[in-house]
């Protein structure tokens, strides 16, 4: 049944001028899920999540969310509907403070954005809703500091929650853990799967271990076409797999 | 009462005293350009958009009120009104075509369309050329104070200049001026949380437009005339220089910019001569390169520092 898939792409190509970033990927993510997109560097990931959230117009194919195609649909549009993504590079607004931060996201569908003639203290019957979601992800005794200030790991966390606030049905994570030491990791992996009751998860990954520990299904993208999909211990035997990560095909198939 | 309010009711008494120390309109002067310049940072400060046309919006504001009140006899009040609504929707078709483009792009589409404004301006018939529109009667506020009087005109546009600094005060503390920020500070990142980051760009853009109107239909009211220097590319980047002198994306800069400089010009103009512009482009090379964040914003940084040091 179709409707076991939330997210579809048929034959997605994007090309620059020529050079082929992303082609002909048709990927289905199940309902409930954490999806894996994993590859080597340039491998079309971020390509493929800028299509998919159409911060990029695909040259061709289809995206269909729930059933319905959203191929022609405005970024900001694709975001009401449900589907938030984070960004490889932090994505957090660096000169307002971890609350206002939060309530940003939160503000959206308080409506009335477009108030300029209103005091900004309306917005404070958003606090509680927002220092709860800072505490789900360990930030509650930051509130009031300048994102800014945060350290990199806590950043992503602050990412996270703010991601959270709009209770995103699927939610698009580009390498959640990159640059992160151990601790971190391990928050944001525990993080990342306590989210994920109630919702789905794409998200693109180096760190094998975050991968092999919470993704039901992965799929690997090498120069742009899917290579594998399948569950980890599948797709870590594939030779074809291996061979395109050479350096790292080591740490592939131990983990 | 906190130490914000007590500074904004000192601010406050310093207007209303200033014409007994200080040449009305000098003041008055003062006044119209630094609400041009608040309303420039606006867009400039808190949503991160340079214009570089914004002398455009000045200067039909200035245009449309004095030939509404001229020509038309319309009350002062309502002429300066009209100038401000002109300048509104002017800025509305200014930012759709802008709003597509973004950082030097922006202030490009900006400057070009501002020009072609500009030579409107100096072909048109009612604009008077190269004469300017002269003689525009200040006429009397609500029909019976006489605005010809130096110091009622001063009341007037002290009110009307607190009126719009709360106004722009007003939309930086609203949830509408929370997004302009959250666009400021990361356009992708607001996109991706389902905002059509274009509206409000645009709803910024026309109330910086408008407002930068009312000052300029302000200015024309003091002096009696408009001319095509309102509306020359040498002002928008006048009002750049004195957003950024007295600390963009500060409340207080574009107030403490807008002051020194009008003070300084009018004051070398007689004795310096052309030399004004050499002294203008020199601070503000030693602003950009010593005062990164301006008058305003060094003071506020130094005191942050201040208080870091304390705790
Ligand atoms: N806007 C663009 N213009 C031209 N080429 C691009 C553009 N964006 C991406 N590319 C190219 O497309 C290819 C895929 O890039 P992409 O960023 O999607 O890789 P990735 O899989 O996310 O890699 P990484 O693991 O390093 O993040 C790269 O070769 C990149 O240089
Ligand atoms: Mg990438």
């Amino acid at each position: 049944m179709a409707d076991d898939y939330i997210l579809e792409t048929d034959a997605l190509v994007k090309e620059f001028k020529g050079f082929v970033a992303v082609s002909d990927v048709s990927l289905k993510v199940r309902r409930g899920h954490i999806h894996a997109l994993i590859g080597p560097n340039g491998a079309g990931k971020t390509t493929c999540f800028n299509l998919l959230t159409k911060f990029l117009e695909p040259t061709r194919g289809r995206i269909r969310f729930n059933g319905e195609d959203i191929t022609l649909e405005a970024p900001a549009q694709i975001a009401r509907r449900g589907i938030v993504r984070s960004f490889q590079i932090s994505a957090v607004f660096p000169h307002l403070t971890v609350l206002e931060n939060v309530r940003i996201a939160l503000q959206r569908k308080l409506g009335g954005s477009f108030y300029f003639w209103r005091s900004d203290s309306t917005l404070s019957r958003l606090d509680d809703r927002a220092i709860e979601l800072l505490a789900e992800v360990g930030l509650d005794s930051y509130v009031d500091m300048v994102a800014v200030e945060l350290p990199y790991g806590r950043k992503r966390a602050l990412e996270i929650a703010t991601t959270l606030a709009l209770d995103p049905e699927l939610m698009l994570l580009d390498e959640p853990t990159q640059g992160m030491g151990h601790e971190d990791v391990d928050r944001v992996m525990q993080l990342i799967k306590k989210v994920s009751t109630r919702r789905t998860i794409l998200m693109v990954e180096h760190n094998m271990k975050v991968v092999s520990g919470i993704s039901d299904m992965i799929t690997v993208l090498a120069r742009g076409a899917v290579l594998a999909e399948g569950p980890y211990a599948e797709v870590a035997k594939n030779p074809l797999v291996i061979e395109a990560y050479m350096g790292t095909s080591e740490e592939a198939a131990q983990a | 009462m906190s130490r914000r309010a007590i500074a904004y009711l000192m601010l406050l008494a310093a207007g209303l005293a200033a014409p007994f120390f200080i040449y009305p309109v000098l003041v008055m002067k003062v006044l119209c350009f630094a609400l041009f310049a608040c309303a420039f940072n606006l867009l400039l400060g808190y949503t991160g958009l340079l214009s570089f046309g914004h002398a455009a919006f000045f200067g039909a504001a200035a245009y449309v009120a004095g030939h509404a009140i001229k020509v038309w006899g319309l009350p002062t009040e309502l002429g300066l009104l009209a100038g401000t609504i002109a300048a509104g929707a002017l800025g509305w078709a200014v930012g759709s075509l802008a709003i597509r483009r973004t950082g030097i792009y922006f202030a490009m589409v900006t400057l070009a369309l501002a020009q072609m404004i500009y030579f409107f301006f100096l072909e048109a018939s009612f604009t008077g050329g190269e004469d300017g529109l002269q003689g525009v009667p200040r006429g009397a506020l609500l029909g019976f104070i006489d605005l010809s009087n130096d110091l009622n005109l001063y009341y007037f546009v002290l009110a009307i200049f607190v009126f719009a600094f709360w106004l722009i005060y007003r939309t930086i503390h609203s949830p509408f001026g929370q997004i302009l920020k959250a666009i400021r500070e990361n356009e992708p990142r607001a996109i991706s949380l389902g905002y059509d980051v274009a509206k409000y760009k645009l709803l910024a853009f026309v109330l910086s437009a408008a407002l930068a109107g009312l000052a300029g239909a302000t200015k024309m009211l003091v002096f009696k005339f408009a001319t095509l220097t309102d509306a020359h590319w040498h002002l928008s980047g006048e009002v750049v220089l004195m957003t950024i002198l007295g600390g963009m994306g500060t409340v207080f800069g574009p107030l403490v910019g807008s002051s020194v400089i009008v003070v300084l010009q009018n004051e070398l103009a007689d004795k310096v001569g052309s030399l004004v512009t050499v002294i203008m482009g020199s601070i503000f090379v030693i602003c950009v390169l010593l005062f990164r964040r301006g008058i305003v914003g060094e003071i506020i940084a130094f005191y942050k520092r201040m208080l870091g040091q304390k705790a």
